[in-house]
């Protein structure tokens, strides 16, 4: 990404309703590196920005898989391979007696890559971004919704796209530096 | 349309928020109660007493590690003893809290979100009293983690066909993916709480916390595939856990033990419990921080009627267990019911019917459910009937099995009552924080259940 002292223009919005109608518009205006910022999910909002999937299930599948072969094989390797221990005339390798461990190691696997799966895919934790130097920012785990459009898009320019956030209604646009 | 997303007033019964409300207000209400409401004398009374029973149970076990387990009443015939009876009531405490976070997202049950975040961290630190039980127990606990599979110069690994084995993997995944899903719940919160204080130190340690959360759309879009994705998968979770805990009795062929009743009469049983520690919080929390807005009415009556629900399986379990003490025509079986009834320890289980089945049964009345004090008391009553419910079960089966010649008596120690007792004060101590230091309902959440939150077409 090329360096610049401007990381994007941002728009503050008053409600979720406006902040969705003005990501759509965004979006379909041309501008595709935006994002949208507000103090609980809203829904629709990352699809109005053409984010229609992401990658936490898939990650979670492939955790969950991991844990529940692993859980298996090792009390399979215990148990039947390294200290077969005969208990009661049980078979070395009795199956119905693993599946407890085995489904909580799937769930453990699961549970933990589907945290830091999602944590990861997030970028976080990232301590500084430039979006917070924008003081008014403060607000937006509070009651405010705003709009970034970032100046490594290709259609950024910093008066055109200025218009453009101003005809969308804002209650306030201020540049965010980077 | 998504039930979530509904107006919070109108769908039967009181409101989940009082109206009024916007986001500046929720989130300025539940974030003062932290950042800028000065802590109360009742805090500190509070908390002491909750931190001198702490230090006791901290004396309690560290003359245990000195003497060793024979300062408990545990012997030969009952060598479980208070350990497992509050390991057990202590993890079924614990549930109630997944259950409102996890099971109760999944169902779509909005009102869930003003009690669900204390209601986790219940869980938390119910889970940690517990824990600390089957660890003190083992008798030399510097080596409790021989439980755990490990590579080790002796060449032994655990015994994977023993429920015991099967528990330690249940209640270490438990705990751990109810620590990841109440923190990961709380991230939200940490950024409000970051961006509200004025305090530089605040703003820093809410700020690793919080993990630099900005609430990105793209953020949220996968954070709330997680969110539900770990609802998901603790919802089986739960339900494994006090399963695997009931295989612990069920598997052993002790008489009053052995049965297949057990999981679902222990899981509902857990949930039971959980619910009327939940009200016994909920109920001077939103008192003296002055909560019935967010915690109004119809969250003490929906609470009210899961216990009332899980109290009729509890004493449907109970039904069974008698009429198969009598219909097995195994003797042994009927003897530990006639035990029960009349034996040594008759006293506690018909102080655990009362308790369980009969005073729970005042739920039915509307008047009783809203009643805050009433309920108090029942979930009070209740919690007292589940602790002698695991009494009875662990002790009054072994302590008269097959041959009268290894009869005995079981009678807990000082050493007992003041490890229990310590860790209810651990317990309320790490509550006592919690409402100091975190926000105790989930703020983000709460906005979502408010009509501005919906995006109109």
């Amino acid at each position: 990404m090329k360096r610049t002292p401007i990381y994007g223009m941002m728009a503050e919005f008053d409600s979720a309703t406006h902040l969705v109608d003005a990501a759509h518009r965004t979006y379909e205006a041309g501008y595709l590196k935006i994002d949208a910022y507000s103090p609980f999910p809203v829904e629709g909002l990352a699809e109005a920005m053409g984010f229609h999937k992401n990658n936490v299930p898939l990650v979670v599948l492939i955790g969950g898989l991991i844990g529940g072969l692993s859980g298996y094989l090792m009390q399979y390797w215990i148990s039947a391979v390294s200290y077969p221990v005969n208990v009661g005339g049980k078979p070395y390798h009795s199956w119905p007696a693993f599946i407890v461990v085995t489904f909580e190691m799937t769930i453990l696997f699961a549970g933990i890559s589907c945290v830091f799966g999602m944590l990861a895919l997030n970028g976080l934790p990232m301590p500084y971004h430039p979006v917070f130097n924008v003081p008014r920012f403060a607000f937006a785990t509070k009651d405010r919704f705003f709009l970034i459009v970032f100046s490594s898009d290709p259609k950024y320019s910093p008066s055109e796209t200025r218009r453009f956030l101003e005809s969308l209604g804002p209650r306030s646009i201020s540049e965010v530096p980077s | 349309m998504d039930e979530k997303r509904q107006p919070v007033t109108l769908d039967g019964g009181s409101p989940v928020i009082e109206p009024g409300h916007t986001f500046a207000t929720v989130t300025d209400k539940i974030s003062s109660i932290v950042l800028t409401r000065p802590t109360s004398n009742g805090w500190f009374l509070g908390f002491g007493i909750a931190f001198l029973l702490t230090m006791m149970m901290l004396f309690a076990i560290g003359y245990l590690f000195v003497r060793g387990t024979g300062i408990w009443g545990v012997n030969i015939p009952v060598g479980w003893g208070f350990a497992i009876v509050n390991f057990v009531w202590w993890i079924g405490i614990g549930h109630a809290g997944t259950l409102i976070s996890a099971i109760l997202l999944l169902l779509r049950q909005s009102w869930r979100n003003s009690i669900n975040r204390f209601a986790e961290a219940m869980t938390l630190f119910a889970v940690s009293a517990a824990g600390i039980f089957p660890l003190i127990h083992v008798g030399r606990p510097w080596l409790a983690y021989w439980l755990f599979p490990y590579p080790n110069s002796m060449g032994v690994w655990p015994q994977f066909r023993s429920p015991l084995v099967w528990d330690v993997f249940a209640v270490s995944t438990y705990a751990t993916i109810s620590l990841l899903f109440w923190f990961i719940g709380l991230v939200p919160d940490l950024a409000t709480l970051r961006d509200r204080s004025t305090n530089r130190a605040a703003q820093i340690i809410y700020g690793m916390l919080a993990m630099g959360w900005r609430g990105s759309a793209r953020h949220w879009h996968r954070y709330e595939t997680a969110y539900l994705l770990l609802a998901g998968l603790a919802t089986p979770l739960v339900l494994s856990v006090h399963t695997v805990v009931s295989f612990d009795f069920a598997v052993a062929i002790v008489p009053g033990w052995h049965t297949t009743i057990f999981p679902p009469y222990f899981v509902a049983g857990a949930i039971y419990s959980g619910f009327a520690m939940v009200l016994m919080l909920a109920i001077p929390i939103r008192k003296v921080y002055g909560l019935e807005d967010f915690i109004t009415e119809r969250h003490l009556q929906n609470s009210a009627k899961v216990m009332l629900a899980t109290g009729l399986i509890v004493a449907y379990g109970y039904a069974i267990e008698a009429f198969m003490g009598w219909y097995s025509g195994n003797r042994y079986d009927a003897f530990t019911l006639w035990n029960r009834l009349h034996g040594p320890y008759a006293i506690p289980y018909w102080a655990l019917l009362a308790c369980n089945i009969f005073v729970p049964q005042l739920l039915w009345m509307r008047k009783l459910r809203t009643s805050p004090a009433a309920l108090f008391f029942v979930s009070g009553v209740i919690l007292v009937g589940m602790w002698l419910e695991r009494f009875i079960i662990v002790v009054v089966s072994l302590q008269r099995d097959f041959l009268t010649s290894s009869w005995g008596m079981y009678y807990p120690t000082r050493w007992d009552w003041m490890t229990y007792i310590g860790t209810i004060g651990m317990f309320l101590a790490a509550m006592f924080l919690f409402v100091r230091i975190l926000p105790m309902i989930s703020i983000f959440e709460m906005r979502t259940l408010l009509p501005e939150a919906e995006v109109k077409e």
